[in-house]
């Protein structure tokens, strides 16, 4: 071979290439939109099943709720249904709604447009991901039909109760939790690996990491923590499938039930504990992290201001994700596991306060002689502030080992939790969702509407969660049916439980507005034109909008600068978008 | 300029709900007065932290709400700021968690002369067992456990005979001595919690678990299940109850060893196989 047919071979693609392409592309309604490898289709899919079975969800939420408050007030609800209630709102909303939405919803969209690339680098491995994860949430679904109803074993499944007949659906919703469980993690590492090689391979020309949007990092961060965390589910999924359905002994000990022995003998319940937080743990993070990056660029956006200390931010996210994977043990304090490991875990624990607090202070410096407006997307950030420093704080109380004794397995956690990777991370998909309806409609949504929805949203969750800490340390046992007669629980707390029932279903009826704001905004909002927020990002320069297949026409973005170029001093508008070529060449060009 | 006061009056609500609702910690009943002062050192420093950040907040989203042309500065980053912000917060995890370790140290170093009492967690029902004359328990298995010998207390081992067991029963302990509490279940995880008591520890299958405490006040105790052990775990419940040494023994002299336990059961067993074989006796004759 010549030199010189060797740079033609460099200069032009092989035919063979820009075959393959045209192939990709969708020749027909099926292939656009059912079964569709853009990621931007990919997305609203993910996106619409986990807001369908995180409504379903929500209303298992108000039968808890319900109970609560008006204990055997309502004959639909006897123990077994509460129980099936407690566990499936907990797995659904953790894994097939918030991980589902974080990372297959905003994933997929935001990660190629955010990147400069056209799609994901495996765009059939991505259509696949979605159709295994909406298989899982049909056979999670399924559960709810078959004899003895889905198990209420609580989202832990901590064997041996959840594979014993105390346990409510102990016969078939169990086998099918653990199957749904098996095929989402199947799908979800799909996705993942998606994900990540897309961020790490897919990046458009000039798109350093560094100069990445923090929506990217958030993302990425969670999909490899997602990558390294969810195998340990995955693995103690199948072993307690293996002990409910062969008879093995991984997670069993010998046991006795009904006064007769079962034929388990030496296996450790503790071992399934520390399979699932070792997922479980670095899971809230999973949520978490996207979150954080989302939330970042909401409040830089809608407040015209770079994010402050944005190496730190990208810092403290690589940070919090290397530690959230050594701090499991903190769930299981009281488990019984060696008291040693108390010290470990709570110094690992409060350690990583610090990356979280600074990304706090350089979310509220970012505030600080800014030029803020109050768009919904912007109040749904400070609403995340609020929750997430105040769900954040009581994470102080339940990581010092000491503190988590007598708070630990009361409300006091249910409350924390909630706060801090329920209402936190959802007012943050809420913002976001406001943020890139414009774009992925090509129409705004209603502010009117959308400000009535945060006020109700955040107000009535924090109405819901706070106050619920202190019931926790009067000593309010989480999971019980109904607390019955006690000599330490003062009857006022009954006032007080009706009281947050009512927030709750107020909230949740709520969302009403929302979901019509969607509806109606996709006929009569205002249209949006391609950058309505002014913002920086390449997904807001995308030469359509929405944008088409392959994103970007003709010629894929380059990029100039960072992504939070907005009110630099000297520039004639307060934003300048990543892909904008500097002034100096502009005015060659020009 | 609403939403700045809204996020103040969260702030003024949050701290006045907490200075006046009536849900407050239970009155302690046990020596560890410092896992409540660690409470309360967490309790005002992450309220600091909490105000201070929302009430920033708040003032900024005042002061710098959008106006008819202003602009915002540009400051990408200050680092000699976010040193100091790292470092004041890294000193209040540290106020955090040095009470905090050393009181752990105390509660996992159970004093030499603490009381041994035994907690059998079953669906769903506590049992309790003390040791005998011999200070020492009886080795147990869950292969041992039939009607007769529901705690699964090893029938061969000679020091196992003389411990007092209470089934489905209530607890009593002497005042004023730590007491070690062995946890042991049979069946699911159970978890011992007398909020009173404060400490609490799970039951884990497969395992014997333990904390201590000394009981500092007399009375009536609820004993409940904190880890969620199938359909009946709200009722699974007893009671503890604090009483003087004298009163303690009077009562513990009353409650059957297991070799009592045993022997009655022989008896009662004897009785019933004797009835059993009269009747194929009589279908006989028939």
């Amino acid at each position: 071979m010549t030199d010189a047919a060797f740079e033609d071979d460099v200069r032009e693609p092989p035919p063979a290439e820009v075959e393959e392409l045209e192939l990709y592309h969708p020749h027909s309604w099926l292939t656009r939109y059912v079964f569709s490898q853009d990621a931007k289709v990919i997305a609203i899919q993910y996106g619409g099943t986990a807001i369908a079975i995180g409504l379903v969800a929500l209303v298992l939420s108000w039968i808890i709720r319900l109970q609560l408050a008006f204990p055997g007030a309502f004959s639909f609800i006897d123990a077994n249904h509460y129980y099936q209630s407690v566990t499936m709102h907990g797995m659904i909303m953790v894994v097939y709604m918030l991980t589902a939405l974080f990372l297959g919803g905003f994933g997929n969209y935001l990660i190629p447009l955010m990147v400069g690339a056209r799609d994901m680098v495996f765009p059939f491995v991505n259509m696949l991901s979605y159709w295994v994860y909406l298989l899982a949430v049909l056979v999670l679904s399924a559960s709810f039909f078959v004899p003895g109803g889905p198990t209420g074993a609580g989202w832990t499944l901590y064997p041996p109760q959840a594979i014993l007949s105390g346990t409510p659906g102990n016969d078939f919703g169990i086998i099918l939790m653990l199957a749904s469980l098996i095929l989402f993690i199947i799908g979800f590492t799909m996705g993942g690996l998606n994900y990540v090689v897309t961020v790490l391979q897919g990046r458009t020309r000039g798109m350093s990491l560094m100069r990445m949007p923090l929506s990217v990092w958030g993302i990425f961060a969670a999909a490899v923590m997602a990558l390294l965390a969810f195998p340990g589910l995955f693995v103690a999924c199948v072993m307690l499938l293996l002990d409910r359905t062969l008879g093995t002994s991984f997670f069993m000990p010998s046991i006795v039930e009904g006064g007769e022995q079962l034929k388990y003998n030496g296996g450790s319940p503790i071992l399934f504990q520390h399979l699932f937080w070792y997922f479980g743990h670095p899971e809230v993070y999973i949520v978490a992290l996207p979150a954080f990056g989302i939330v970042s660029d909401l409040i830089s956006t809608h407040a015209r201001k770079n994010i402050f200390g944005y190496r730190m931010m990208v810092w403290a996210i690589v940070a919090i994700g290397v530690l959230s994977m050594v701090v499991w043990g903190h769930h299981m304090y009281i488990s019984g596991m060696n008291p040693f490991f108390g010290f470990v875990f709570a110094i690992t624990t409060l350690a990583i306060a610090i990356p979280t607090a600074i990304k706090v202070y350089n979310w509220v410096l970012t505030l600080w002689r800014a030029d803020i407006h109050f768009t919904t997307p912007m109040l749904f950030a400070l609403g995340f502030l609020v929750t997430f420093v105040n769900g954040g704080i009581t994470g102080l109380y339940l990581g010092n080992v000491i503190v988590d004794v007598p708070l630990s397995a009361t409300l006091f956690v249910v409350a924390h939790f909630h706060m801090v990777m329920g209402v936190a991370p959802i007012l943050v998909i809420f913002g976001a969702i406001y943020h890139w309806y414009p774009k992925i409609t090509g129409r705004m949504m209603d502010e009117t509407l959308g400000k009535i929805h945060f006020w109700i949203t955040f107000l009535g969750a924090y109405a819901i969660f706070f106050p619920m800490h202190y019931l926790g340390v009067v000593g309010v046992p989480r999971r019980f049916y109904e607390l019955g007669e006690t000599s330490f629980v003062p009857a006022s707390a009954v006032a007080l439980n009706v009281f947050i029932t009512m927030a709750a279903l107020l909230v949740g009826f709520a969302q009403v507005i929302f979901f019509y704001n969607l509806y109606r905004s996709y006929f009569h909002g205002k249209p949006a034109g391609g950058n309505p927020w002014r913002a920086t990002t390449l997904e807001w320069q995308t030469p359509e909008t929405p944008p088409g297949h392959g994103n970007w026409g003709d010629e894929q973005p380059v990029v100039y600068r960072w992504a939070y170029a907005y009110s630099v001093p000297g520039a004639d508008k307060d934003y300048a978008p990543q892909n904008e070529p500097p002034s100096s060449r502009a005015g060659v060009s020009s | 300029m609403t939403a700045a006061l809204l996020m103040v009056l969260v702030v003024i609500g949050s701290l006045l709900f907490h200075f006046l609702n009536p849900w407050r910690i239970t009155p302690i009943a046990s020596n560890w007065t410092f896992i409540d002062d660690t409470l309360g050192i967490t309790f005002v420093v992450t309220t600091f932290g909490f105000v201070a950040v929302i009430l920033f907040m708040a003032y900024c989203l005042y002061r710098f709400r959008h106006q008819p042309n202003s602009r915002a500065a540009y400051e990408p980053e200050n680092q000699k700021l976010e040193m100091w912000l790292g470092a004041v917060t890294t000193v209040a995890v540290v106020i955090l968690l040095a009470p905090g370790l050393l009181v752990w140290g105390q509660f996992i170093t159970v004093p030499k002369d603490a009381m041994e009492i035994e907690a059998m967690g079953a669906q769903w029902q506590w049992s309790y067992r003390f040791p005998g004359a011999d200070n020492r328990l009886g080795a147990t298995d869950v292969r041992f456990i039939d009607t007769s010998n529901p705690m699964g207390i090893n029938p061969n081992d000679p020091n196992g005979q003389d411990d007092r067991i209470v089934t489905n029963g209530d607890l009593h302990v002497p005042i004023g001595k730590p007491i070690k509490m062995l946890l042991r279940s049979i069946d699911v995880i159970h978890d011992f919690y007398v909020p009173e008591i404060r400490a609490k520890m799970d039951l884990m299958p497969g395992l014997v678990s333990y904390f201590w405490f000394t009981p500092t006040k007399a009375g009536q105790f609820d004993v409940l299940c904190a880890a969620f052990c199938g359909i009946g775990h709200p009722q699974m419940r007893s009671k503890i109850i604090v009483e003087s040494e004298s009163d303690f023994q009077a009562w513990l002299a009353q409650q059957q060893t297991f070799a009592q336990s045993r022997k009655a059961d022989a008896a009662r067993t004897k009785h019933a196989t004797a009835s059993d074989q009269e009747k194929p006796a009589r279908e006989v004759q028939q």
